[in-house]
């Protein structure tokens, strides 16, 4: 029983074909990298498990991806409840304008929560989750723009986690942070894996290496291979994915 | 060579962007200087009719009234000293006309030589008395003394609540009426306007379908260009009647009439500046509220409004600004009556339609005329106050987007 499931998806943009006939399959409480050089679909295909790209005219989507075992591009499927299970974080950190607190309160507020001992609790929690907790403790009611990028970050990691999402897709989460916020990125993937399935995309190999136990290798459209992150680094089937890790081209 | 010519013409261009910028400058300076010079002279000058003056008895204990005070004597609204901190003395009004019904005509004489020893034995014989009569009738043995008139005070014209720049004996300016006029037929344009304005501009920017939307947006901007007397029309043979009808009125020119009209003229402006201000929020801080579960709606509400919330205000203050200099069109659906409104279904006259309607009866140079002209500097210092207000808003938004 997967926890994620794309059987044969392909996706056009128009008329460009950006996503090939994509089967993979993801297990609940795992990380799993999608690489690959840039332009090749990695984040069409992530947005394509909580129908972000719902928002992009003129998109056209064949074949299942089922998350559950329930196909999410099913009629009647409500995409704000799909958006609820399968939490995202962008590539650059996108508080709202709002305070911290707010901003972690969001995801609960928009869900009808007003309860307030509830709403301060599970924001406490999601800001302790994300280590930010004490750095932010004693300012909650300043803006999230007064954090700086890699805090924003980890909020906006807090802001997805208040809503007690089981799937979290990242996008480059850490490729606008520096050595240090990434640092701690990476360290906080790896303890959300007990409660959460991940998928992240990155362009890092060494962070792909370091934080996931598959590994997603596309090209150009394309799922090349699709592995355990160890073999994929030490012992690639493809030519074409043995090169990119390396280095030769990308 | 090429670089040099290019480096002249960027010199030529600053120096050309310098002179014209500093000449527009000094030309609304000298414009607002023109306005102030025009119509200082108001200030400090009687409101009387030159050659004519106001006796009354040597008992009547008040010396002096403003014109405000001296328009309602002579209306007949106020009948007793008393009210105006004197006798309890019944005030008798005097005029040139009334000297009959005290003297024969023998008693005035063939030539009216008589006339100032008449008018002194009336003044002195009836305590209650005010007289107006040519100041070539008072000699040296007048036995009344001279009722003296206010000077016309900036709070007098400010707070006046009576505006009769025509009136005789005395001109009475008091702008409060225009002001309030101006005031209510705004505050409510705004209000019926605003609303429509933002939900207009929340459909055309997130709502609707682009080919509705590409419809929509130059039809909009069209609005705003149409000229204010065609709306005025438009108000005049629909507003008003409708008006007129759905609340029984006598008459329909009414500051509601006003406030409909301009808020019609404002539509555009604040459709178009707070769509673009709802399309300036980012499409990352909408993908991160959706990928939160938050609907459409919850979006725009929770994060687009408050995100662009500095764009839209500047958007409906604006179309205040327009709403308050408008002339033509509030000209004529209101009504223009100078008086202060007590409700939106009666007559109103802001500042700009009185400039408009009597700046050509107003003859060069007298006090009328510059009364205009101080009304055109307080419409001056109202807009000039909007338009730093959006600024304000705008350095401030500003500052939160960077
Ligand atoms: N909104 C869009 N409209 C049209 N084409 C798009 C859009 N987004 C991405 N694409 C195209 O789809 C392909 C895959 O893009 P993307 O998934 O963003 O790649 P990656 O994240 O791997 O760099 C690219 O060729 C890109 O140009
Ligand atoms: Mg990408």
């Amino acid at each position: 029983m997967y926890k994620i499931e794309s059987k044969e998806v392909s996706l056009y943009y128009g008329d460009h074909l950006a996503l090939k006939n994509i089967s993979l399959q993801m297990k609940a409480n795992t990380v799993t990298a999608l690489i690959g050089p840039s332009g090749c679909g990695k984040s069409t295909y992530l947005r394509l498990l909580n129908r972000m790209n719902d928002l992009i005219e003129n998109v056209k989507i064949e074949g299942t991806v089922l998350i559950d075992n329930k196909d999410i591009y099913a009629r009647g499927i409500k995409i704000d409840d799909l958006r609820k299970k399968v939490g995202m974080v962008f590539q650059k950190p996108n508080p709202f304008p709002k305070t911290i607190f707010e901003n972690v309160a969001y995801g609960l507020r928009v869900n009808g929560i007003s309860n307030k001992s509830y709403i301060e609790e599970r924001v406490i929690r999601s800001l302790q989750n994300s280590a930010l907790w004490e750095e932010v403790k004693d300012k909650l009611n300043k803006s999230a723009f007064e954090l700086s990028g890699g805090q924003q970050q980890r909020l906006c990691i807090a802001r997805a986690l208040a809503i007690e999402p089981s799937i979290i897709l990242m996008d480059e989460p850490a490729s606008a942070l520096d050595p240090i916020s990434t640092a701690k990125i990476e360290e906080l993937i790896y303890e959300l894996k007990d409660k959460y399935t991940i998928v992240i995309v990155t362009h890092n190999m060494q962070q792909a290496a370091r934080v996931s136990d598959r590994t997603a290798f596309f090209y150009i459209g394309e799922l090349i291979e699709y592995n355990d992150t160890k073999e994929i680094f030490t012992n690639p089937q493809n030519q074409r994915t043995q090169n990119y890790i390396t280095g030769r081209f990308g | 060579m090429k670089k040099i010519f290019s480096r002249l013409l960027n010199h030529l261009i600053t120096v050309l962007l310098y002179i014209s910028g500093s000449i527009t400058s000094l030309i609304v300076i000298l414009i607002v200087f023109f306005l102030f010079s025009e119509g200082i002279g108001l200030f400090g000058k009687k409101p009387t009719e030159d050659g004519f003056i106001m006796a009354v008895n040597k008992s009547n204990t008040v010396n002096h009234l403003n014109a405000e005070q001296i328009k309602l004597l002579f209306d007949g609204e106020i009948t007793n000293w008393s009210e105006f901190g004197g006798k309890n003395d019944s005030i008798i009004l005097f005029r040139m006309d009334n000297i009959t019904d005290y003297f024969t005509e023998e008693q005035i004489g063939e030539n009216f030589e008589n006339l100032p020893a008449c008018i002194s034995k009336v003044v002195d014989s009836i305590p209650g008395i005010v007289a107006f009569v040519g100041k070539h009738y008072i000699d040296k043995n007048f036995a009344g003394k001279e009722l003296q008139v206010d000077k016309i005070t900036v709070g007098d014209f400010m707070f006046g609540k009576l505006w009769f720049p025509t009136a005789h004996p005395v001109a009475v300016f008091g702008a409060l009426p225009l002001l309030l006029g101006t005031f209510w037929v705004s505050i409510f344009a705004i209000l019926f306007a605003l609303p429509l304005g933002l939900a207009t501009a929340i459909y055309i920017a997130e709502v609707a379908h682009p080919t509705v939307r590409n419809i929509l947006k130059p039809v909009i901007e069209l609005l705003a260009g149409i000229p204010s007397v065609v709306y005025g029309f438009f108000g005049l043979v629909v507003v008003v009647p409708f008006i007129q009808n759905a609340f029984n009125l006598p008459v329909g020119e009414t500051a509601f009439a006003g406030s409909i009209i301009l808020g019609i003229m404002a539509l555009p402006t604040i459709i178009t500046i707070s769509e673009d201000a709802i399309r300036t929020t980012p499409r990352s801080m909408k993908e991160a509220s959706l990928a939160l579960g938050a609907n459409h709606w919850q979006t725009i509400f929770r994060v687009i409004l408050p995100y662009s919330s500095s764009g839209i205000t500047a958007g409906a203050i604006l179309g205040i600004g327009r709403a308050i200099g408008e002339t033509m069109a509030v000209l004529m659906v209101t009504g223009n009556a100078a008086v202060i409104p007590h409700t939106l279904l009666a007559p109103v006259r802001t500042i700009p339609a009185t400039i408009a309607a009597e700046l050509g009866e107003a003859s060069q140079g007298g006090l009328h005329y510059q009364s205009l002209f101080i009304l055109g500097c307080v419409l001056f210092i109202i807009t000039m106050i909007v338009n730093l207000a959006v600024e304000f808003i705008s350095r401030r938004n500003r500052r939160v987007a960077s």
